[in-house]
């Protein structure tokens, strides 16, 4: 092809993915870190937030750091949602006549889940920016600036509990096949081997970080963690 | 054994096709899917009938023309071509359901006789290794380390049947310009054009409408020459390489 651009392909744009993919996972890993300060009481729940805003003072004004890694994490977001859509639309467009039998050997139901997963997580995403950080939404007890007491108040509700759990699943799925595939596309999974280390890593950190999210609010729920 | 085929009849390209239901008795188990369907083709001539369209050549399992999607799987349920699979996969009584491979980039010319011109294509963009001409060089004056030239050999026997992009849910040919890719990259010989090789043979892929990969894996489980699914890995790799470089 004339002047083909490596950075124009379809592959260019899964290394998009990937790369913004791993952001996201840094980013969820400290993120389940500070929740489960939950489980170390009021005040260190309280104290690890309020920190959060201070991180970098007085180098960087208040929220400084804070709105560093908002900013890094809404251009992943951008990148990983509009490649996704445009993976998804090519997908779309290169089968148009569809199988009347058609099975998927070889393949995970993580794997066939990731893009209406994908969804999944950002629709939760959106209802967990209201609920913890733009609107600070309190579901019972009215408003609070408090967020240990938002939390709770939150998760002593079982539906939103539920809300949180099946997230999370969708979650554990789309890292369980997302990280291995990420390895895949930045090219580390030459051989058999490393191929299998890979989806193992990939497992372990879904695992991981499903369960650990999910720890909080099950205890909440339990009565574990109280106000 | 006696069966119920369900086979997708469309009479040219431009023309909409549906499935048809045919039955066929005294099927021997020890036949070739293709075998089978000779057969059934024999009984529509008979009746009259347009017998049934579908690709073949060498029925040896490597020149890679026969390939159909039987009861959702490509190539069927056995790791082989359609015409290594035999009858015997199959039990008295069963319904088999029998498509073209289903993908834009590779058109229906027939029945089940699908347009794989777009791998041609795909070869000619950077498939290829340029030398001049004139008598041939002494092999050894290049050593190859085992290895690599074991490892260029596994995915040289890719036969180029599209079961890979039959197979994918987002119509991907990932894995096979990964084998061509990685099978050329291991060679001291594919040196010189290994930037320009995956990023043409890429973009004509992107060109041709394929799906981007996702790493699935039911390429690799389709394959009937078992490509392993590291050759996507060493695609990416190459072309990660090539945008470090410039291309």
């Amino acid at each position: 092809m004339k002047g083909a651009r490596a950075s124009r392909t379809t592959i260019a744009l899964k290394l998009g993915m990937a790369v913004s993919g791993f952001i996201f996972l840094g980013f969820v890993l400290a993120h389940m870190y500070g929740n489960l300060k939950a489980f170390a009481g009021h005040d260190a729940f309280n104290e690890y937030a309020h920190h959060l805003r201070e991180l970098g003072e007085p180098m960087l004004p208040h929220e400084g750091a804070l709105w560093i890694l908002r900013l890094g994490l809404i251009a992943s977001l951008v990148v990983h949602v509009y490649c996704a859509v445009v993976l998804w639309r090519r997908a779309a467009r290169a089968r148009t006549t569809k199988y009347v039998m058609k099975k998927d050997t070889g393949a995970t139901r993580a794997s066939l889940m990731m893009r209406w997963g994908g969804v999944t997580i950002l629709v939760f995403l959106v209802w967990h920016l209201l609920n913890f950080t733009i609107g600070k939404v309190n579901p019972q007890g009215g408003a609070t600036n408090d967020p240990y007491d938002l939390m709770v108040d939150t998760f002593d509700l079982w539906w939103m509990t539920l809300i949180y759990i099946v997230a999370m699943l969708a979650l554990g799925a789309h890292l369980h096949h997302g990280i291995w595939s990420a390895a895949q596309t930045l090219g580390w999974t030459g051989t058999a081997a490393k191929r299998q280390r890979a989806k193992v890593f990939g497992f372990v950190i879904a695992l991981i970080v499903s369960v650990g999210f999910s720890l909080v609010p099950l205890a909440v729920l339990a009565g574990i963690i109280t106000k | 054994m006696n069966l119920t085929l369900k086979i997708w009849r469309q009479p040219d390209a431009v023309s909409a096709g549906a499935m048809h239901t045919y039955q066929l008795a005294d099927v021997s188990p020890d036949m070739s899917f293709l075998e089978m369907l000779d057969v059934l083709n024999e009984q529509l001539n008979e009746q009259g009938e347009d017998p049934i369209a579908f690709d073949s050549d060498c029925r040896e399992g490597i020149c890679g023309m026969c390939g159909l999607m039987i009861n959702g799987d490509a190539h069927g349920p056995e790791v082989t071509t359609t015409c290594q699979l035999h009858m015997r996969s199959f039990s008295d009584g069963e319904t088999i359901t029998i498509e073209p491979w289903r993908s834009d980039a590779f058109p229906v010319v027939k029945d089940l006789v699908v347009d794989r011109g777009a791998f041609d294509r795909i070869i000619q963009a950077g498939g290829y290794v340029s030398v001049n001409t004139g008598s041939a060089p002494e092999a050894h004056s290049v050593p190859v380390p085992k290895d690599d030239a074991d490892r260029a050999f596994n995915v040289a026997t890719c036969i180029g049947c599209g079961a890979c992009v039959a197979a994918c849910p987002n119509g991907s040919a990932s894995l096979f310009m990964g084998a061509k890719v990685t099978h050329l990259g291991l060679l001291p010989q594919g040196q010189p054009e290994r930037d320009e090789r995956v990023v043409n043979m890429v973009a004509q892929h992107d060109h041709e409408g394929f799906g981007g990969c996702t790493n699935i894996g039911a390429c690799t489980a389709a394959c009937p020459k078992e490509i392993p699914l590291d050759v996507i890995s060493q695609l990416n790799k190459d072309l990660r390489t090539a945008i470090k470089h410039g291309h």
